[in-house]
């Protein structure tokens, strides 16, 4: 059985990251990082194929500014790593995004599990998994917290998801896509070797035209950005003998203001 | 081109000069620190104990046996790359940096380089995946900065040595599997040894005759495990005889590794305390502004910012000519002194800045000020190093 998993390169979020009038995004000299989502997902990827004895890929969509997540993964202990690329994409265009996911997956043998993190951090959303499952035509299973049972050969998976109620185990029939929780595992450092490993590695890049599809045309236009007005803020602090009085202040002030 | 922009933390762009490879290896040794180490330190340091979980992980990452090829299980790394990484623990605590030191460089570089192959292939997995920890017994209590005069003696006897004496400060030695043990050799036998010579041995735990009490009360590297190793009449077999090395030489080639791991170390330490210096004097609010914002605390800011920068310059340098094969004993002499003695300075002056905060442990500063005093001290003292370089450029020695 081969895993798949998927990773990108996303800003540090402890990174100062600002747009311009144009929707230019930048983070100044700030690194990037895996998506930090994304290494539960590695993590989970190389458990289940090192149960199974199976194979993993870990797959990112974008420009080779994603090769430092790859890297990262194949220094976690993931076998392969593929990019895929096209002329013309807009990494804000979820459907592009996933109908290429879905098109490289398709491209590698026996695949009968995607693992994706829960979200992509830096854009907040988590809808490119549910649509490479249904490009894929898969069963999709979500926020899942562990992979109770992996059976390569019956063709099932049985998982705990957590749901709004609490939990709720299922079992599935394979091929699946699913995301996965932070704590579902706790992610392994890359080890020295495994960077070293990787750092020599060569990540082939996959287009459009490689794996037989052609890039859906973008469904999105953007046509205007408008960075939050400043916030008119004034600040008070509430002098008062006790803490008692100024207590009293504080109430009065926010049934002014209608707070309460 | 853009214009340059100063970076009051890399302050003439360290990081350019290394690798892609190095600073990805930087990156991850940083995040295991952080996240791993740092938040057990306090702890560790005041109640004086040691986590031998530490082994475990860190053998797992391969901080254990860094430049050791990979073959033997390790990481097979540059010097660089040790250094960077010795860098990166020392920031958050020296003794942590003793600890994987004295494994890479004082326990599986001398099996390595001194040992047999079968030496290799018996110990130097199990210490760098940390299932065993390792120890390097030079000093002894009469002996420090002259080990030559050592009484610890190796006598030759049917199929093996016995050892007797006793070895002391030695990191890591009560919870050591494998103890390196120096001493004087007689009645070798083989015609091309003098007895006196000092030879290497490899020790085993629960050799007859061999113990290792811990030392208590050390106020320095207090997150390390420091003890003696006493020697009663133990009988080493001959398979545990180091054959490719006799003299100083022997132990000193092993800690010119380590004394080069530690030129980077304590900068490590030093940064750390920089860094918190920057930070606490441009919080700390007195007579209605910042300190940092007084002449006399920005003069220690840029003394800081200047030693470390250009003592970090000197370490990467020697660091590229050891992988060039061009380093010498008394480069590494040049550069060990001088991070430690200005790394103990800046430790000083930050806990100074902190004002009485600067003695709370949970500012972390007085921790680095008591560990450096032994840095400072062990592998070769301030003066000793002084004194190397002072017979390279005069071809006098003044050690007597």
């Amino acid at each position: 059985m081969h895993i798949v998993t998927f990773t990108r390169s996303t800003p540090d979020t402890a990174a100062k990251v600002e747009v311009d009038g144009n929707g230019a995004v930048s983070w100044g000299d700030a690194a990037t990082v895996v998506n930090p989502w994304d290494e539960y997902s590695l993590e989970e990827a190389i458990r289940q194929a090192t149960n199974v004895k199976g194979d993993t890929t870990v797959i990112a969509v974008g420009g080779d500014l994603h090769n430092d997540s790859l890297k990262h993964s194949l220094a976690m202990g993931v076998k392969n790593a593929v990019r895929v690329n096209a002329d013309g994409l807009d990494m804000t265009d979820s459907l592009q995004w996933a109908s290429l996911a879905a098109a490289a997956v398709n491209n590698i043998d026996d695949c009968q599990l995607v693992i994706f993190g829960k979200e992509h951090v830096d854009v907040g959303s988590d809808q490119v998994t549910y649509q490479t499952a249904r490009k894929l035509g898969w069963t999709m299973l979500s926020y899942v917290s562990e992979i109770l049972e992996l059976d390569a050969e019956g063709g099932t998976i049985k998982v705990e998801k957590t749901v709004e109620q609490g939990k709720q185990i299922l079992t599935a029939k394979l091929p699946v896509v699913i995301s996965v929780l932070k704590g579902i595992n706790e992610p392994r450092y890359p080890s020295f070797i495994g960077i070293r490993k990787a750092s020599k590695a060569t990540i082939p890049e996959w287009t459009p035209a490689d794996l037989g599809i052609e890039l859906p045309a973008s469904s999105i236009t953007h046509d205007a950005y408008n960075n939050p007005p400043p916030r008119d803020i004034t600040s008070e602090i509430i002098e008062g003998e006790t803490i008692e009085e100024k207590a009293a202040q504080l109430v009065d002030k926010l049934l002014e203001e209608k707070v309460l | 081109m853009s214009k340059p922009k100063f970076k009051w933390d890399d302050p003439i762009l360290f990081d350019q000069q290394l690798t892609e490879d190095e600073l990805m290896i930087r990156d991850a040794a940083r995040n295991y620190c952080q996240d791993k180490l740092m938040p057990r330190v306090l702890e560790q340091h005041r109640h004086e104990t040691f986590d031998r979980a530490i082994f475990d992980e860190m053998g797992q990452i391969g901080f254990l046996g860094i430049t050791i090829p990979e073959e033997y299980g390790a990481a097979g790394l540059n010097h660089v790359c040790y250094g960077i990484i010795a860098r990166e623990v020392e920031r958050v605590d020296s003794g942590y940096r003793s600890t994987m030191s004295v494994q890479s460089s004082l326990v599986m570089y001398p099996i390595f380089e001194y040992g047999t192959e079968e030496q290799r292939q018996k110990y130097l997995p199990k210490l760098a995946s940390g299932e065993w920890v390792g120890c390097f017994g030079l000093t002894e209590p009469n002996h420090g900065s002259d080990p030559g005069g050592m009484e610890t003696r190796a006598t030759k006897t049917d199929g093996g040595w016995i050892l007797h004496g006793s070895k002391m400060w030695i990191t890591n030695s009560p919870i050591a599997e494998v103890f390196i043990v120096w001493a004087k050799a007689y009645g070798h036998g083989d015609g091309d040894s003098q007895d006196g010579e000092i030879r290497g041995f490899i020790l085993d735990k629960g050799m007859k005759g061999l113990s290792a009490p811990k030392i208590e009360g050390k106020f320095s590297l207090r997150a390390s495990i420091t003890g003696e190793i006493v020697m009663d009449e133990v009988f080493v077999p001959d398979e545990n005889f180091l054959p490719n090395v006799k003299g100083l030489k022997g132990p000193f080639g092993c800690l010119n590794k380590a004394r080069y791991g530690i030129s980077w170390g304590a900068l490590g330490a030093a940064e750390f305390c920089w860094h918190a210096a920057r930070q606490y004097t441009l919080d700390r609010i007195q007579f209605g502004r910042p300190l940092a914002a007084t002449q006399l605390i920005q003069l220690k800011l840029a003394n800081m910012m200047t030693e470390i920068t250009l003592g970090l310059q000197a370490s990467l340098r020697v660091g590229r000519l050891l992988d060039e094969g061009k380093a010498t004993p008394e480069m590494i002499s040049l550069v060990k002194r001088n991070s430690c003695g200005k790394a103990l300075d800046i430790a000083r002056m930050s806990r100074d800045m902190h004002g009485g905060n600067g003695i709370s442990d949970e500012f972390h500063v007085i921790r680095h000020l008591l560990n450096l005093e032994a840095v400072n001290t062990y592998e070769g003292t301030h003066d000793i190093h002084a004194l190397i370089l002072g017979r390279a450029q005069t071809g006098l020695q003044a050690f007597m």
